[in-house]
């Protein structure tokens, strides 16, 4: 349930930025997934469900979930290479998903072997879009 | 658009805390650790809810003086600390398997902002941050997002430490960072001018590296917990 804590911020950063924003009700929020950090769905809708009750101006916003592959660039050699492929065992698949930036550690460029590389694209949570009624 | 929705929670996870100290100290080696540690150790004993975040990602070591073995963080609505001697600690290697965690400085702010928005502390009378050596990253990102945080400054009587302490101490007074004090560990006895606490070398503090109640003994946190009042801690 580390999920509940992320879905937590994606409510409340799309709460503030209506107020910022003057927008009276959320109408539909864009949450983007990144593949590394291997985001259980399920258990995140289930917490945004849970959380709306407390956010008023979220009620009936529609939380639209966006995958996005991961993407790296070595920096080191400039190889740019996907998630696919790349060897973790189920333990540090489980770290990476607490903290994405354990992929530093646990994996490396395919071309170079190097751990120095950016990851470009597919983090972790973000918002891609809110919109709502003023 | 693209919004970074974890910092929106981070002051909540905060919000029960009393005190945030960022024992800090801008050269390696002069003891921040262990003076992070041995607070935290201090201030758990004498009945406060204490917490423990290393901040140290490139050289965690605070689970090496704590001697902490096969703990992992509890997965409820987030990650709450697992406790040890009574503190709750927070470190990186419980997600590093104690391997090399090569970060650059943008990865390092990402993985502190991590950890901070899914860290559930709970009730807290004080949080010791370890800092990392420096002004970087994790430093500007603990201003950032513990803006109440109190600076425990580590020196050393090297003139090198010295030097850069008088830098770092004016750069929080620029910032309005609250400073505590400073400390001089490895000190040769006297407390110079503008240091509340001369911790002396103590040739049996290695040894109780990895043994809390050990550690509580030794001259170093006598030495600590005779400064806490001067540096205005219980």
């Amino acid at each position: 349930m580390h999920e509940w804590a992320l879905a937590q911020s994606v409510i409340k950063a799309a709460v503030e930025h209506a107020g910022t924003e003057k927008l009276k009700k959320l109408k539909e929020t864009g949450v983007v997934f990144g593949e590394l950090q291997a985001i259980d769905k399920e258990i995140f809708v289930f917490a945004l469900e849970e959380l709306r009750k407390q956010f008023p101006a979220a009620a009936a916003c529609k939380f639209k979930i966006i995958l996005e592959p991961a993407a790296f660039r070595c920096k080191a050699c400039a190889h740019e290479f996907p998630l696919k492929g790349l060897k973790k065992t189920k333990d540090e698949a489980e770290f990476i998903h607490f903290v994405p930036e354990m992929a530093h550690t646990f994996m490396k460029c395919p071309k170079c072997k190097s751990p120095d590389f950016e990851i470009a694209k597919g983090r972790g949570v973000s918002i891609s879009y809110i919109r709502g009624d003023k | 658009m693209n919004i970074d929705p974890r910092p929106s929670v981070i002051e909540d996870r905060l919000k029960n805390i009393k005190r945030v100290i960022a024992v800090t100290g801008w050269k390696g080696g002069i003891g921040k650790s262990v003076t992070a540690t041995t607070l935290a150790l201090l201030l758990a004993k004498k009945g406060y809810k204490t917490g423990l975040f290393d901040l140290d990602f490139a050289g965690a070591s605070d689970h090496i003086i704590l001697g902490a073995k096969g703990l992992f963080p509890k997965e409820e609505k987030g990650l709450e600390p697992p406790v040890y001697e009574g503190v709750k600690f927070m470190s990186v290697v419980f997600f590093s398997e104690n391997k090399a965690v090569p970060l650059r400085g943008a990865n390092v702010s990402d993985a502190i902002i991590e950890l901070l928005a899914i860290t559930q502390w709970g009730e807290l009378d004080f949080l010791v941050l370890d800092m990392p050596p420096g002004i970087n990253d994790a430093a500007l990102d603990v201003m950032r997002f513990a803006r109440g945080a109190e600076v425990l400054a580590v020196t050393t009587p090297s003139i090198l430490a010295h030097d850069v302490l008088a830098r770092s101490m004016a750069l929080y007074k620029n910032l309005h960072v609250p400073v505590l004090g400073v400390i001089e560990n490895m000190s040769p006895g006297r407390a110079r001018a503008g240091v509340a606490a001369a911790i002396k070398t103590d040739p049996g503090l290695e040894k109780a590296l990895g043994h809390p109640s050990a550690l509580l003994k030794t001259a170093f946190a006598r030495d600590l917990s005779g400064a806490l009042k001067r540096l205005k801690l219980p």
